[in-house]
């Protein structure tokens, strides 16, 4: 497929918070920046209802918005965007390849801020019935189940907010967790347990999920006393961790035990050049608040990267 | 904007997917969903590009809870596939232009 002539300054893997605000901050330096982007900007957080959390919106703002707003502002500053699937990364040389499903981008630099996934269960079933009752996203799917019995695996705060904003149409909503206390933050343990549709099952695990057609059932098995039994829901979503999306990047870059990529504190990866930001990197916290702060420094990185090249060349 | 697209309803999708001489792709979508409303690019281009060989239609599962519900829809976008009358093939979620024609080329060979 066809190969740009340009070559930008940087070129941004992933239109999320930090992709954004990385691309906000370059442009803002005059770097001629591009965002690939597989589906849609703001990443894992549009298809969140509500963020509340991010400071400076004391009524919250709704995911979908928060990444169309994003990507606005990264357009003021003259980012270009395209919307298209990576295929290959070639890293090691002075130009930075991407090869995509609209063509192939070259930059000085790379960002990678691709984020994570949605970690599937791996249990019989998922797959079978995925789309068909099994499903990763509330805001997505949660209004097919008006009225039914649904359930969430999970412990966490995506868990928890995605069990809440499942009570405004299921009837019956029951959160299974692995382990004996909930691991979300206390607002929103307060919540779920103020609400009269939830019911959180302690110690259990999802070992199956059945049905002919759709979901019918799930098989939950308790670790504590290995009680197995059986119970009826229409819907299954699963919110019991994320995996980062590094698999197209190959070996050449630094990863850790689960694929998070390892960067310096101004997010450099192992190759120059090449910077990490957001959820994608190995990390403590993995928050809005803190892709776009990876997002900013990588930028100022990026910038420093570019001038010491043009530094270079002219002596 | 969308020339290419046909919006499709409860009411006439008999007429025009089940009775179709032509394969038809119907997109299963809805306004609150953001994944869906970028399918909706994507399925102009295709359309587009296949120039007619492929129908290609788009139903609001909001408004027309009948079918969504016959074809047991519970997760958008969901895309399926028709040829003579039936479903033939499911993709569900996002997919990619590229993909897309892959997929179409692969399920009706056009």
């Amino acid at each position: 497929m066809m190969r740009q002539e340009k070559v930008y300054d940087m070129l941004v893997l992933g239109a999320g918070p930090a992709g954004l605000t990385a691309a906000i901050y370059a442009a803002r330096s005059r770097l001629s920046v591009l965002v690939i982007e597989q589906m849609l900007s703001g990443g894992q957080i549009a298809t969140t209802e509500k963020v509340e959390n991010y400071p400076g919106f004391p009524e919250g703002i709704g995911g979908l918005e928060f990444g169309q707003r994003l990507e606005e502002q990264a357009r003021n500053f003259g980012t270009e965007m395209v919307l298209a699937m990576v295929e290959k990364v070639s890293l090691k040389g002075e130009l930075k390849e991407v090869q995509t499903t609209e063509g192939t981008f070259r930059g000085l630099t790379l960002l990678i801020a691709t984020g994570t996934r949605a970690r599937p269960l791996g249990v019989p079933g998922e797959q079978e019935l995925k789309g068909r009752g099994v499903s990763y996203c509330v805001t997505c799917d949660g209004s097919f189940f008006q009225d039914k019995k649904v359930l969430v695996a999970g412990g966490g705060d995506s868990a928890l907010e995605e069990a809440l904003v499942l009570t405004k149409f299921a009837a019956k909503v029951y959160i299974v967790h692995r382990r004996s206390e909930l691991r979300a933050i206390r607002i929103l343990q307060d919540r779920v347990q103020k609400n009269d549709k939830i019911e959180v099952i302690y110690n259990t695990i999802v070992k199956e999920i059945s049905g002919r057609e759709r979901v019918e059932s799930a098989t939950l098995h308790d670790v504590v006393d290995g009680k197995t039994w059986d119970v009826a829901v229409d819907g299954i979503f699963l919110y019991v961790g994320l995996i980062p999306n590094t698999d197209y990047l190959n070996g050449d870059l630094k990863k850790n035990e689960q694929g998070y990529l390892i960067t310096s504190d101004a997010m450099e990866t192992s190759l120059p050049g090449v910077f990490a930001a957001g959820d994608v990197r190995e990390k403590g916290l993995r928050q809005v608040v803190t892709a776009v702060a990876d997002g900013a420094i990588a930028a100022i990185s990026a910038v420093k990267y570019v001038d010491q090249l043009s530094d270079k060349e002219d002596k | 904007m969308n020339e290419h697209v046909l919006e499709v309803s409860d009411a006439n999708f008999a007429e025009e997917v089940l009775a179709s001489d032509k394969p038809v792709v119907v997109d299963f979508w809805a306004a609150w969903c953001g994944p869906c409303r970028m399918m909706a690019p994507v399925l102009e281009e295709v359309a587009l590009e296949l120039d007619g060989k492929v129908k290609i239609v788009k139903l609001n599962v909001d408004k027309n809870r009948t079918i969504a519900g016959n074809y047991k829809v519970m997760s958008i976008p969901t895309l399926m596939f028709f040829r003579n009358g039936g479903p033939v093939d499911t993709q569900v979620g996002f997919v990619a232009k590229e993909q897309l024609k892959k997929k179409i080329e692969d399920v009706f060979g056009a």
